[in-house]
């Protein structure tokens, strides 16, 4: 018994070395591709870079493929789409988890068939909507699809709404609070799981969203992180050495994320799945 | 300030809370959805307002040329490899479930390509796959394979398959956290009961794990064919479609963008979404059943 399960375990570690092995490999081969000169990148295959301080690469995309650009707009974009959906999502939530009244069910209703219309396949139409209100090619254009469109954040912030005990509520309006304060001081705060949940994941959501951007705002002014690589490859192809520097300044941020905030992401693709 | 009695306080809420979003979401996602249906019926070019009537012929054309029915063909690769992606991911997942030191090491490497750039990702094998200079080619050489040497974007037979595993590498690790999650809920002495008896690990899976997790395999599945009907990013990234690549949802893109056929392209996102919304209908009956 004791030699089969010792038998099994080094196979599970086999197993998982293999699958480690297949996603470094391709991170791997653009971290050291990075660092190394272009004729160096098509000389020494997957051997390490001569010089890891050869940061002309990292230069060189920065400025040519207007990164610095694409990083301020998304950043516009998400602090704005970010507050617009907690704003609407606690306010939904609390109205919808709160109260009953007649149109609570159809508004339910239109919130959860809402979230199985596949969003690119009505794009056709969305952009006739959004070229009439005036909003193509500038900034409100994401920011209303991202706000207005998605609607994962009302799902789980009205799972959390329930979670809340109704005593609290009521103990506050024998103290003669408002309604609007209940939601001010009791509701918003006991969000604040669910709110940091959502904040990363739709950050990293939007981060990477090519389709909006591309769509929506082709102005070179309006680049994103998304938009402004996908045109940096086109004429560049030949510099593999310069794309991979690229790469990696764009990996980077949501890898930070990642490593400091694993918790809140995990739950937040559990809670997303399992409704 | 707020000197209005409850009754008031609650119309006021109400009217408040809800107005504005409630209006955001017709305008972004229930009007489109409509007026979509209307174009599908038109000749609209998406330029300008002008639009005549053309009952089922943006239809009829869709199912009688090639090239566009037959895009779909290029989204069963995606579909494939969703299933292998499911499957894998389940196993991992017991595995990471398991006693084992250094599990979440694991599980966060794993994780780690689903939070990665979804553009720069595909940017990223693009040089994996280059046929001269592409790292996995080298890796070939170095270990002696070097006969296994593909053009791995540039052969036609083989290419959906390239672009296919890019969506595999890419989003295993988020099915394989949503299966762990899942099989955490499980609870332990159910397993406990099975050893007394003398299951094996083999029909501790079969009769305890998968029974238990079963809408969630179903939810994963239903989660791999949309997400398969839906591809579009990686060959629309990495080849613009071409080389026979072409997926329905980027073909539709084109239509209505490139085409100026902004008619014919809501038709053919109106059958995606019926598709789609079929089979969502499908797996909820299924899981409804279940519960009976």
């Amino acid at each position: 018994m004791d030699r089969t399960n010792k038998a099994w375990t080094a196979v599970k570690y086999a197993i998982l070395l293999v699958a480690v092995f297949i996603v470094f490999f391709p991170i791997y081969s653009v971290i050291i591709g990075a660092f190394k000169t272009q004729v160096e990148y098509y000389q020494s295959g997957m051997s390490l870079p001569h010089n890891w301080l050869n940061f002309d690469n990292f230069q060189k995309v920065f400025k040519v493929g207007k990164l610095g650009l694409g990083f301020r707009n998304i950043l516009i974009i998400l602090a704005i789409s970010l507050a617009g959906n907690v704003l609407f999502g606690t306010m939904v939530a609390y109205a919808l988890g709160r109260f009953d009244f007649k149109l609570k069910k159809p508004i339910m209703g239109m919130y959860l068939l809402a979230q199985v219309i596949p969003m690119v396949t009505t794009q056709v139409a969305t952009f006739s909507v959004i070229k009439f209100l005036g909003a193509y090619n500038h900034m409100t254009a994401p920011i209303l699809l991202y706000v207005g469109a998605d609607v994962l954040q009302i799902v789980i912030y009205l799972q959390f709404v329930n979670n809340i005990p109704k005593d609290l509520d009521e103990s506050a309006m024998i103290e003669g609070a408002s309604l609007f304060k209940i939601y001010r001081s009791i509701i918003f705060p006991l969000l604040t799981p669910a709110t940091a949940t959502l904040v990363i994941m739709k950050t990293i959501s939007i981060y990477n969203d090519f389709y909006t951007p591309y769509l929506y705002m082709p102005s070179q002014k309006l680049r994103v992180v998304s938009t402004a690589i996908y045109s940096f490859v086109g004429p560049n192809a030949a510099q593999l050495n310069v794309i991979s520097a690229g790469i990696i300044i764009i990996f980077i941020p949501t890898v930070l994320v990642f490593l400091f905030l694993q918790r809140f992401i995990f739950a937040g693709v559990t809670n997303g799945a399992v409704k | 300030m707020f000197n209005f009695s409850y009754k008031t306080q609650r119309y006021l809420i109400l009217f408040g809370f809800l107005t504005i979003p409630v209006l955001f979401s017709l305008t972004f996602s229930y009007y489109p959805a409509l007026s979509l249906l209307y174009y599908s019926f038109t000749d609209w070019t998406g330029l300008g307002w002008e639009m005549h009537w053309v009952g089922f012929a943006n239809y009829k054309e869709i199912f009688t040329r090639p090239d566009i029915f037959g895009a779909f063909k290029n989204n069963a690769y995606y579909f494939v490899g969703g299933l292998i992606q499911t499957a894998l991911a389940l196993l991992f997942a017991v595995i990471l479930t398991s006693r084992l030191r250094g599990r979440n090491a694991f599980r966060a490497m794993l994780f780690l390509p689903y939070v990665l750039h979804s553009v720069a990702t595909v940017i990223m094998f693009k040089n994996v796959y280059h046929a001269e200079y592409g790292s996995l080619n080298i890796f070939l050489d170095a270990i002696g394979l070097g006969s296994l040497q593909q053009s791995w974007l540039g052969n036609p037979h083989l290419v959906n398959f390239s672009l296919a595993f890019i969506s595999l590498w890419k989003y295993f690790g988020l099915s394989m956290i949503i299966f762990i999650g899942a099989l955490q809920s499980i609870p332990a002495d159910l397993y406990e009961a099975a050893k007394i008896d003398g299951a094996s690990g083999w029909q501790a899976f079969r009769f305890i794990t998968v029974p238990s997790i079963r809408s969630v395999i179903e939810l994963m599945m239903i989660l791999t064919l949309t997400g398969a009907l839906e591809a579009f990013d990686i060959p629309y990234i990495m080849m613009l479609g071409a080389n026979g690549t072409a997926t329905f949802v980027s073909t539709t893109v084109d239509m209505a963008f490139k085409f100026q056929k902004a008619g014919l392209a809501s038709a053919m996102a109106v059958v995606l979404l019926l598709i789609v919304l079929l089979f969502i209908y499908v797996q909820r009956k299924l899981v409804f059943r279940g519960d009976k």
